[in-house]
């Protein structure tokens, strides 16, 4: 057992948090494109739209049943062999795709709880004073439901920048892909996770903040 | 003037009216009573579709329309002329006492925010809410929240109102409020149907009580008729029982 290098620790975060930008970039990019994604598939899945909500299913099944890691070798390493048009996909697009279709199953069953969640009455109560479906759900069910999902969603985005780690397996240098260089370079595998560890985990915390600042603008109506 | 004309309503096999007539001149304030599940409350969400009627004939103003062939359009158009006041208030709950009321305003009849918001203003004096102009629904008492349920169906600026059993959820010591509201409607001629079990109320302030039972109409007249004199044997046994439970 040897003592913590201290002095190679603080040398390497400036290193590593010159690679954070490109690790919430993916996590920005795949929380965007999973959010719309998502209210697709939720509102696929409400409207009970013929065909398409088969579809909605079978996606959300499959995408939810197998391990991320497993849908990022398949779109990374498969596909392309398959469709061979997409051999210059990089891993940076690839993860992002990955967490895209991987996080939108999930985040698309919480919207529609939410939707769903919605009392029955207002909805009739919106409809009893002329609006239509659209209407309805733009100014009275989406805004609420927005509120009732975004712990969930948050809890979701968090889950995202962890999981941006695994874009290393794809040959992609970030946050985690950097560490790993580094630590096979100086041997200091301890040390040099431990300082990875706690970025992460500082950028999450920063995030829990946001989080329940957000839910607490978003539930003033609701209080007495 | 309303009009039904020959409505059914059926879920299944359950039919659970059949050709029901009914008509109203413009001011004309109606109360339907009865006993529980014969059909009432549903009766009344035929008038604006919030249930589709099977068969019949509806006029509600200018609009007419058959419930059968009804399009769309005829039924955004059918619940422009119509309000509805709700057991359980149904208050947006993301929205204030004020954009409660404007909502419809700003989102159906397209009048512009600040004007909306003026009128909606002037609706919460009347229902002695001015002060609650900017309170959510959560923060509202169970009078109040009904209360700004009929604001906002006054908004509507409907031919009808209808009223569902509209102090049914109420505690007890909001009720008056909500049925002293009612009055001051009635008395400005708001045309309206309500459906109750307030039977003070409708001798007070109904032009015309309609009894039902399993789906029909009964028999309906003045409320002094109809609660002195009640013709039908079922009307009778209806009355006692329920003046009987009122009394204990």
């Amino acid at each position: 057992m040897h003592a913590l290098d201290f002095d190679y620790m603080l040398g390497l975060v400036p290193i590593l948090l010159g690679y954070l930008p490109l690790t919430l970039e993916m996590a920005a990019a795949g929380m965007a494109c999973a959010l719309i994604l998502a209210c697709l598939l939720a509102v696929i899945r409400v409207t009970r739209l013929p065909g398409l909500n088969a579809f909605a299913l079978l996606f959300i099944s499959f995408f939810r049943g197998t391990p991320l890691l497993v849908q990022l070798f398949l779109f990374y390493y498969g596909l392309p062999q398959v469709l061979t048009f997409l051999v210059a996909i990089n891993g940076i697009t690839a993860t992002i795709l990955g967490l895209t279709l991987h996080f939108s199953a999930y985040m698309a069953e919480s919207i529609r709880a939410a939707i769903v969640g919605i009392d029955r009455s207002q909805t009739e109560a919106a409809l009893s004073i002329g609006m239509t479906r659209a209407q309805l759900m733009r100014r009275i069910v989406l805004p609420q439901a927005t509120r009732v999902a975004t712990p969930t969603l948050m809890n979701y985005f968090i889950d995202m920048i962890k999981s941006t780690s695994l874009a290393f397996t794809l040959g992609v240098t970030e946050l985690m892909g950097a560490t790993q260089k580094e630590a096979a370079g100086s041997f200091l595998y301890f040390e040099a996770f431990l300082v990875v560890a706690v970025i992460y985990w500082i950028v999450v915390e920063a995030l829990s903040w946001v989080q329940k600042w957000l839910e607490q603008r978003l539930n003033r109506a609701y209080q007495r | 003037m309303i009009e039904l004309k020959g409505i059914r309503k059926q879920f299944g096999d359950h039919v659970v009216f059949d050709d029901i007539d009914l008509h109203l001149e413009r001011g004309e304030i109606i109360v339907i009573v009865g006993p529980s599940g014969t059909g009432k409350s549903t009766l009344l969400r035929c008038i604006n579709f919030l249930e589709t009627p099977d068969a019949g004939h509806l006029t509600v103003g200018d609009l007419s329309l058959d419930a059968t062939s009804a399009t769309r359009e005829q039924i955004l158009a059918l619940r422009r002329r119509t309000a509805f006041v709700f057991q359980n208030y149904a208050l947006f709950a993301n929205k204030t006492a004020l954009q409660n009321i404007a909502e419809g305003m700003i989102v159906v009849d397209g009048i512009a925010k600040r004007e909306a918001y003026a009128r909606a203003r002037k609706i919460l004096e009347r229902i002695g809410l001015a002060d609650k102009a900017d309170a959510y629904p959560a923060a509202l008492s169970g009078g109040q929240q009904q209360r700004v349920g009929i604001g906002r169906a006054m908004a509507a600026n409907a031919e009808v109102i209808l009223f569902d059993e509209p102090t049914s959820s109420l505690d007890p010591q909001w009720v008056e409020e909500v049925l002293g509201l009612m009055k001051q409607l009635a008395a400005e001629h708001q045309t309206m149907i309500v459906v109750t079990h307030e039977m003070q109320f409708a001798r007070e302030v109904a032009d015309r009580v309609v009894f039902m039972d399993q789906g029909r109409i009964i028999e309906q007249g003045p409320p002094a008729k109809l609660f002195s004199h009640p013709e039908d044997e079922r009307t009778q046994h209806f009355l006692r029982k329920i003046l009987a439970a009122n009394a204990g």
